[in-house]
Formats: structure tokens, C-alpha cells, sequence
């Protein structure tokens, strides 16, 4: 459809008439409108991409840098492998976080006030102290408890018994340490995005004879989801770089990978290129499936659905006006 | 006459420091239409929500169809009741909002079908055809697979008078059903009430609407700064108001 250029009021009614069609009545041909040049992006287009070539001939005539080293340590196994460990660490923590913060969150907003303490205990305790020092609290957990055993008190019967060393492992001290440390941050996510459900809704689900529990799984989370979303994705991006943090306690991750290599042929730099190229490709994929995963959840909402994500790149990189509607 | 369906005596209800209701007692019985008239913040829509216990009264008794709202006697004692006890007794008693309500993220037939289902735990085939039955009767057969958002006003609020009834209510409580519509919208609704009054459902309406009071109700209730000034049948109490406090209101309205 062609959208009419914006009239002066006045027109409008002369206009109306002769979009009636030809021999309409009287004969005026509607004025040519000029949008607003915006000079200044022009200018400011030119000089970014002064300093983004600069940028770039800087790196890349950089006689100090071998380039051929990048693709050729691209697909090395080393680096392969620590790309995996890396995924498959993010993932599992951010499973757990998420599930812990959907607990917690539903707990620091039940009428217990036992449930609601442990919950706010929980978040003091994790969001306050650096991650890094929980990694390697977990990690060195085997120094203070020897073993870890299960057992039925006072009847002195042991159903599990192991060494703690043997039990935590860079991966297990690396997934409990990112996990609970991402519980705490989900879970004010999670009360957020449950809070931002309108209270007429569990109203209106209790009216009808539903219970709590099944207020929430039924009427309250789906809602909250489409608020949940982003900030998680967020979460999660941030996730995956954050991994590179289990390196310091001996696990095998992408940042160690290259470590491991350059430690050897010393081209420190050219290795580090290879693991954020990898981290770039990573974090690339995860905000595309975030995009699709708004628009999945954005069913029912006033909002109009967003098109594809190639189309809002495009519209967002357009210098000139979109003149059409 | 039947046993009463709704008894309330002598309810009271705080709101911290303030007192929303001050002793208010009504009794309703079965196949009656009581319309509950007043200004704003005379307390008209906390009382209806005492009823079915989305506030905790503080004084007085309340009781529906012979048991008593969110409690239990054992002797001289109350129990308060657990929240399944309260929701299953919710399940009898069906409230439309005065802002709809419906649930955004499922559609019409969904909001429809989803307490039968999961409440009563009626198989859903059944639920889902009584459902296209229901949305018949409010005129939004056609709308059935919709999202709340793409509807109206007066559509959503039929839609959430049917959600109700696919409870199968003993009791209908609208609190201000028609406030938040624009006028031209109003009738459609009150229409789709008309129509469950004169199937003989006990409905407790809250409302502004005289005219509908007027024609519908058996019984018209004013009530002003939380308690019953006076009630009786609709053609004394809007034509030939008792009490000064009536006939200050209706002048103002009608």
C-alpha cells in the first residue's frame, strides 16, 4: 500500500476530494514533500569509518602479528575441545541458574516467611561475594571437608562415602560455582518478571477456583516469561564469556585451550584472536535465537510482531527517511 | 421459601487504620438478582469480594450456600481453611472483573476451557464443546481461536462472563462489569446479563447502571460509607427513596 505524504491540514479535504479519481472535481496536484536532510549523519558516517579503517590497517600491517596463525589454529583440536567444555559448562549452569532462580523467586514472594528468608539469605550470600572467589572456594573445598559421605543419622549407617578431591573436579567446581553464583541472579530476574504480571490476573485465576501453585505454572509464569526473556538472554551471553573465569581452577575451557597452545609457540596474541573469534560466533548465535524466542512469546500481546531479524538490521542501518509506511 | 444462598451478617472489613465495611448484612437467596448500588468508596466491590474471599473479613459471618467463606467450625471454634480448601470453594462461585481480566497469553476458547479443565478435572472434549456452547450464547463463536488483545471491550468482558459460567456457578458475582466500557459497548454486555437473569442465576451485581437495575433486579441494595443505608425492590428504592443518603445518590445519577 502507498502511504499519502504527510499533509498541511488545510489541504486535506482538497486531497480527499481528488483521491476520489479523475474528474473529481477541482484540479490540484498535491505539493511534493522534503524530508528532513540530516547532514550530520553523513559526516558522522564518514569519520567512523575513517577511524574504523585506521583501526583495522593498524592490526592488520601489524608486522608483529602473523596472521596466518589464525585460521590455522581455528579448527585446532585443542581449541575444538575448550570450545565444547565451554558450551557444554554455560549450558548446564545456566539450566541450573535458571531453575534455581525460579525457585528461589517463587519462594522469596510466598507468606512463608521461613521460605522467604532462605530465598533472601541465598541472594545476599551469592550476589556478594565475587565469583571468582567462589570457583575457587568450590575448588578447594576438598582442603577443609576431606570427604563427602551420605549417611542415615544416628544409626551410623553410610549410604555414600568419596573424597572430596575426587568428587570435585575443575568441571564440578566450575558448574557449582557458576550454577548457585547464577541462581541468585535468575531469581531476582524471575520475581521481576512475576511481579510485572498484573495482580488481576492471579485475581482473576483464584475467581475461578485455581489453586496457587497452579496459578502460577498456568497464568502467572507464561506471562512472565515474555518479561523474563531478555534480561536472561543477557544472562546467558554473559554466561559464556564468564566460563572463561573456570580456567583459573584447571578446567579445560576455550581461553585454556589457547593458553595451553601459546604457552608452547609464545604467538599469545594470535591465539587469543582465535578464542574470541569463537566467543564472537557463540554469542552471535545465542542473540539471534533470543530474538526468535521474544517473538515467540510475544503471542497475545498488544505489540505488533517484529519481522525478521534481517529486516531490523536493515531498517536500523537506513540513513535516509523511510518514506514509505 | 428455599434456603438462602448468600448470608452475611454483620460484616466488617479494615484496611489497615481505615473501615471499609462497618457491619453489612444481606442475605440472598436462590434465583435472586441483587444489584448493589452506592458511590465510590462506599465499600459495594470490597463486600463483593469478601464473598467469594479475595479479602479476609474481620468481623461478622458470611456464608455461601450453607458453609462458611474461608473458614471451618469445629464446635465453637473457626479453622481457617488451607488454599485448596479456599480455591475449591472458589470453584462454585464465578466473578466477572470490571477490567476483564482475561488471560493475554491463551486464546478466547483457551481462557474458556482452562479452569474446567484443570480445576474440575472434566475431561476436555466435553469442556471444549460446552465451551463453543457458552461462547454461542455470548456471541463469540466466530472469535473462539482470538487473543484477548484483538477483541473488545464489550467482546472481552462476554468472553470473561463465559469463562465464569464454564464453571457451572451456583453464584455470579459482577463487580462493576460495564465501568470500564465505552458506552456504546455497555448494552451488549448487560444484554448477555439480562439473558443469565432470566435463566435463573443468583447474581450479586455491583453497578452503575440503573436502568439495568431498574428492569433486572429483584432486589436493589445502596450502600454508603460501608454499610446497607437501605435495599428492597427496585421500583421503592430508586423511585421512591427511604433515606436521605438515596435520594442525595440518585439525584446525582439518574
Amino acid at each position: 500500500m502507498r502511504a499519502l505524504p504527510i499533509q498541511p491540514a488545510s489541504a486535506s479535504t482538497a486531497d480527499a476530494v481528488e483521491a476520489g479519481g479523475p474528474g473529481g472535481g477541482q484540479q490540484r496536484s498535491a505539493p511534493v514533500v522534503v524530508p528532513l536532510r540530516h547532514w550530520g549523519r553523513w559526516i558522522a558516517a564518514a569519520l567512523v569509518l575513517v577511524v574504523a579503517g585506521a583501526l583495522v590497517s593498524a592490526f592488520a600491517t601489524n608486522p608483529d602479528i602473523d596472521w596466518s596463525a589464525v585460521p590455522r589454529y581455528l579448527f585446532s583440536g585443542s581449541i575444538l575441545r575448550g570450545l565444547w567444555h565451554t558450551l557444554l559448562l554455560a549450558l548446564l549452569a545456566q539450566g541450573v541458574g535458571i531453575a534455581l532462580g525460579v525457585l528461589l523467586a517463587a519462594m522469596r514472594l510466598s507468606e512463608n516467611p521461613v521460605t522467604r528468608s532462605v530465598s533472601w539469605l541465598y541472594i545476599w550470600l551469592f550476589r556478594g561475594t565475587p565469583l571468582l572467589v567462589q570457583l575457587i572456594f568450590w575448588f578447594n573445598l576438598g582442603l577443609v571437608f576431606h570427604t563427602i559421605s551420605l549417611s542415615v543419622p544416628f544409626t551410623g549407617l553410610t549410604l555414600f562415602s568419596e573424597s572430596t578431591n575426587t568428587l570435585i573436579t575443575p568441571f564440578a567446581a566450575a558448574l557449582l560455582g557458576l550454577a548457585l553464583n547464577e541462581g541468585a541472579y535468575m531469581a531476582e530476574i524471575v520475581r521481576g518478571g512475576l511481579l510485572g504480571v498484573e495482580r488481576g490476573q492471579t485475581e482473576a485465576a483464584y475467581a475461578l477456583g485455581m489453586t496457587p501453585g497452579l496459578t502460577l505454572r498456568r497464568i502467572v509464569l507464561p506471562q512472565a516469561i515474555r518479561i523474563i526473556i531478555p534480561p536472561t538472554g543477557n544472562e546467558f551471553i554473559n554466561m559464556l564469556k564468564t566460563t572463561s573465569l573456570a580456567s583459573v581452577i584447571a578446567y579445560d575451557d576455550l581461553l585454556n585451550g589457547a593458553k595451553n597452545i601459546y604457552n608452547q609457540n609464545l604467538q599469545t596474541f594470535e591465539l587469543l584472536i582465535v578464542a574470541s573469534i569463537w566467543y564472537l560466533v557463540a554469542t552471535s548465535i545465542l542473540t539471534i535465537g533470543q530474538f526468535y524466542l521474544e517473538r515467540h512469546y510475544a503471542r497475545g500481546s498488544s505489540a505488533a510482531l517484529a519481522p525478521s531479524l534481517v529486516e531490523v538490521w536493515k531498517r536500523s542501518l537506513t540513513l535516509r527517511r523511510m518514506v514509505k509506511a | 421459601m428455599s434456603d438462602p444462598l448468600v448470608v452475611a451478617e454483620g460484616v466488617e472489613k479494615l484496611f489497615g487504620p481505615q473501615i471499609v465495611l462497618k457491619g453489612v448484612s444481606l442475605t440472598v437467596a436462590p434465583r435472586e438478582v441483587v444489584c448493589i448500588i452506592g458511590p465510590s468508596g462506599s465499600g459495594k466491590s470490597t463486600f463483593l469480594r469478601c464473598i467469594n474471599h479475595l479479602e479476609r473479613i474481620d468481623a461478622g459471618t458470611l456464608e455461601v450456600d450453607g458453609e462458611l467463606v474461608g473458614y471451618r467450625r469445629a464446635g465453637d471454634r473457626l479453622h481457617e481453611l488451607r488454599p485448596h480448601e479456599v480455591a475449591s470453594r472458589r470453584a462454585k462461585i464465578g466473578m466477572v472483573f470490571q477490567r476483564f481480566n482475561l488471560f493475554p497469553h491463551l486464546t478466547v476458547a483457551e481462557n474458556v476451557v482452562e479452569a474446567p479443565c484443570r480445576v474440575l478435572k472434566r475431561p476436555k472434549r466435553e469442556v471444549v464443546a460446552e465451551a463453543e456452547t457458552l461462547l454461542e450464547r455470548v456471541g463469540l463463536a466466530a472469535k473462539r481461536d482470538a487473543y484477548p488483545a484483538s477483541l473488545s471491550g464489550g467482546q472481552q468482558q462476554r468472553v470473561a462472563i463465559a469463562r465464569a459460567l464454564a464453571m457451572r456457578p451456583r453464584l455470579m458475582l459482577f463487580d462493576e462489569p460495564t465501568s470500564a466500557l465505552d458506552p456504546e459497548l455497555v448494552g451488549e454486555v448487560l444484554q448477555v446479563m439480562r439473558g443469565l437473569a432470566e435463566d435463573g442465576m443468583t447474581m450479586i451485581v455491583v453497578t452503575h447502571e440503573m436502568g439495568f437495575a431498574r428492569e433486572v433486579a429483584d432486589r436493589v441494595c445502596f450502600m454508603d460509607d460501608g454499610c446497607v443505608v437501605e435495599e428492597g425492590p427496585p421500583r421503592q428504592v430508586l423511585g421512591d427513596p427511604r433515606h436521605p443518603r438515596t435520594a442525595a445518590f440518585l439525584s446525582k445519577v439518574l
